[in-house]
């Protein structure tokens, strides 16, 4: 993406020269061009990113300032989203909101799927019963319907940011670790690891050299699908209350709890947080399922 | 084909015993303060001592797996701390609730989504197929809770009525006590609906790109004859095997929608029992829906044997 936005510059800088899409920005625009319900979901992930990132600037106020006088107002030039019970600007706390998704996503992704990677990849390799006993301690896991267990593993850590999102990269790593092994399993069939084995290469080159770069593509799949599907669960623990506290808003909790017997009067409390989960899961889905067509059966792991 | 049902039994139970031993651990994973502040704040017990031992956290831990295993065997999950009666009878008042509003959701979800994903698959990549591939991912994308609260808020506001949420036995109202389930189990349905939809694309697309279709092409049948009869009957398979994740998925959805639409069913009642650290009534629902779910998980594989006579399973 930053090569992408470099390489535009230098093309304004010398408007007179002749030059040829730098490659970064013709995939882009291939992408577009074949996927445009995956770009179309990029703009959804993109419009988001900022969100998050910009929300000080972005925001016309913080998102536990009240605004004297300014209770439930709808939505007008000055509250482009209205205001709630508590006389504070929607829109600025959709703004703030984006973070808390934005942040915990991005952990729980990253934590879960380097979990999942060890543990599918180390299950594939090493194979014979560690296999085994793995695969079943995470079938158990997976029979469990997801809230059950999240909800049951909160009553025990306790609610709270950190745990959070431990106890959501647990969920995505044993679904995860599944189809991380079954791609490590195809790569493992490949004669140039056979060669790499011949040449006298230990276990851990193997896994770091030849399986691990190989099965990326499936992870990064995996990571851009598991997105939308950690920000939907982090919005329903928040809505049941067990997400991030108050006065911090994360869109799950501005749909629930005291604000919830307001929203016959003013409905607009309860459209606009419910909107921004929905375009910022729907823009990641999307992303994620075009990923996945555009590289083919072997990367999507099922 | 006795081999693979076999063979899947023994895949089952070792899966139940591991589930079983995850739930076990679960309040054993109580920081010991914790079981403090259930003593002072809710006064579950005498002293902490006492506490321990309704919890079963006062003998060595094999012993308590095991006696744990052995009361489950006799049908006793304990006895709730909050409202000192039996898991096991707290359960069974709760569960036909759910079951109910499950079987309406699951049904609902075949219903709109196997039609759609065969239109999809049969004018793949044509607007349609876009229209109802787009829909379908929009329905994994939008929360059940906020679709209950807009159903809930918006014809208030436009037509001021509301849907009734307050339960209705069924001996008070036969027909309330019907109607009741159905938007709940529809809202339920709306995200495995959008699974199945895209599974049931993903199979028929592929079976119809086999060589015994265009044959039956080629002998100039009928399109629906061979969509429907040559096509669909082999698509179908893969779609069964996923309705007890499906299932699991709906209770999942349950927690949140009982509660808002105030249905008194085990996804409300573990609710409540997290928010009031009930730990029998966490663990006896943990393990009542996990056995439902595994059993399920090995009903489905069986059928799929039954279901496609080629398979022969080594």
């Amino acid at each position: 993406m930053a090569n992408g936005i470099e390489a535009v510059a230098t093309a304004e800088t010398f408007p007179h020269r002749t030059w040829r899409l730098p490659s970064a920005v013709a995939g882009l625009l291939r992408f577009c061009r074949r996927k445009p319900l995956g770009a179309l979901g990029g703009l959804c992930v993109l419009a988001m990113l900022v969100m998050a990132a910009g929300a000080d600037v972005i925001a016309h106020y913080a998102y536990d300032q009240s605004i004297p006088g300014a209770r439930m107002q709808p939505p007008s030039s000055r509250f482009w989203m209205g205001t709630d019970n508590l006389s504070r600007d929607m829109w600025s706390r959709v703004v703030y909101g984006a973070r808390i998704s934005v942040t915990v996503g991005f952990a729980t992704i990253v934590l879960g799927t380097l979990v999942a990677a060890a543990v599918g990849i180390s299950s594939a390799y090493v194979g014979g019963t560690y296999d085994i006993v793995v695969q079943r301690i995470v079938d158990a896991w997976m029979s469990f319907p997801y809230l059950v267990i999240i909800l049951s593993l909160m009553a025990v850590l306790g609610p709270g940011l950190l745990n959070l999102i431990l106890a959501l990269s647990l969920l995505i790593a044993a679904g995860g670790a599944r189809v991380i092994r079954g791609a490590a399993l195809s790569v493992m069939q490949n004669p140039y690891l056979e060669a790499a084995r011949a040449m006298g290469s230990g276990h851990l080159r193997i896994v770091l050299r030849y399986v691990l770069p190989n099965v990326m593509a499936t992870i990064m799949i995996l990571a851009t699908i598991g997105l939308g599907g950690v920000i939907l669960a982090e919005s329903s623990l928040s809505f049941l209350g067990f997400g991030v506290p108050p006065p911090y808003p994360s869109w799950g909790a501005m749909l629930s709890g005291s604000g919830r017997s307001y929203m016959y009067r003013a409905p607009w409390m309860a459209i606009w947080p419910g909107l921004a989960i929905s375009l910022a899961v729907f823009g990641f889905n999307m992303l994620g399922d075009a990923l996945r067509d555009g590289a083919g059966p072997a990367a999507a792991g099922r | 084909m006795k081999n693979y049902l076999l063979k899947r039994l023994l895949v089952a139970i070792p899966s139940l015993v591991i589930a079983s031993v995850i739930v076990f651990t679960l309040p054993r994973l109580l920081p010991g303060d914790a079981v403090q502040l259930m003593v002072e704040e809710k006064a579950y017990g005498k002293d902490i001592d006492d506490l321990r031992a309704k919890l079963g956290l006062d003998k060595p831990i094999y012993v308590q797996y095991f006696s744990w295993l052995g009361n489950i065997a006799r049908g006793n999950l304990g006895e709730s701390l909050w409202t000192k009666r039996a898991v096991s009878e707290e359960l069974a008042r709760r569960l036909p609730v759910t079951l109910v509003l499950g079987i309406i959701s699951i049904t609902f979800a075949i219903l709109i989504a196997i039609p759609i994903g065969v239109l999809a698959a049969v004018r793949a990549d044509t607007l349609r197929d876009y229209a109802a591939r787009s829909v379908a991912i929009l329905g994994l994308s939008v929360p059940g809770f906020w679709l209950a609260t807009l159903v809930i808020i918006l014809p208030a506001m436009w037509w001021g009525w509301t849907p009734h949420l307050s339960f209705t036995e069924f001996t008070q109202d036969p027909v309330r006590h019907v109607v009741q389930f159905l938007l709940p189990g529809a809202i339920l349905g709306i995200a495995s609906a959008a699974a199945i939809m895209r599974l049931t694309r993903a199979m028929l697309l592929e079976v119809l790109r086999q060589d015994y279709v265009r044959t039956a092409w080629a002998k100039g049948l009928d399109e629906r004859f061979v969509v429907f009869k040559h096509s669909l009957k082999n698509a179908i398979i893969p779609v069964v095997t996923i309705l007890g994740i499906q299932l699991a998925q709906i209770f999942s959805g349950t927690v949140i929608i009982e509660s808002i639409f105030g249905l008194p069913g085990m996804g409300r009642f573990l609710f409540d029992a997290i928010l009031q650290r009930d730990y029998p009534v966490i663990q006896g629902i943990n393990l009542l829906v996990v056995s439902v779910i595994v059993c399920m998980n090995l009903l489905v594989d069986m059928l799929y044997a039954v279901l496609d006579p080629r398979i022969r399973y080594s």
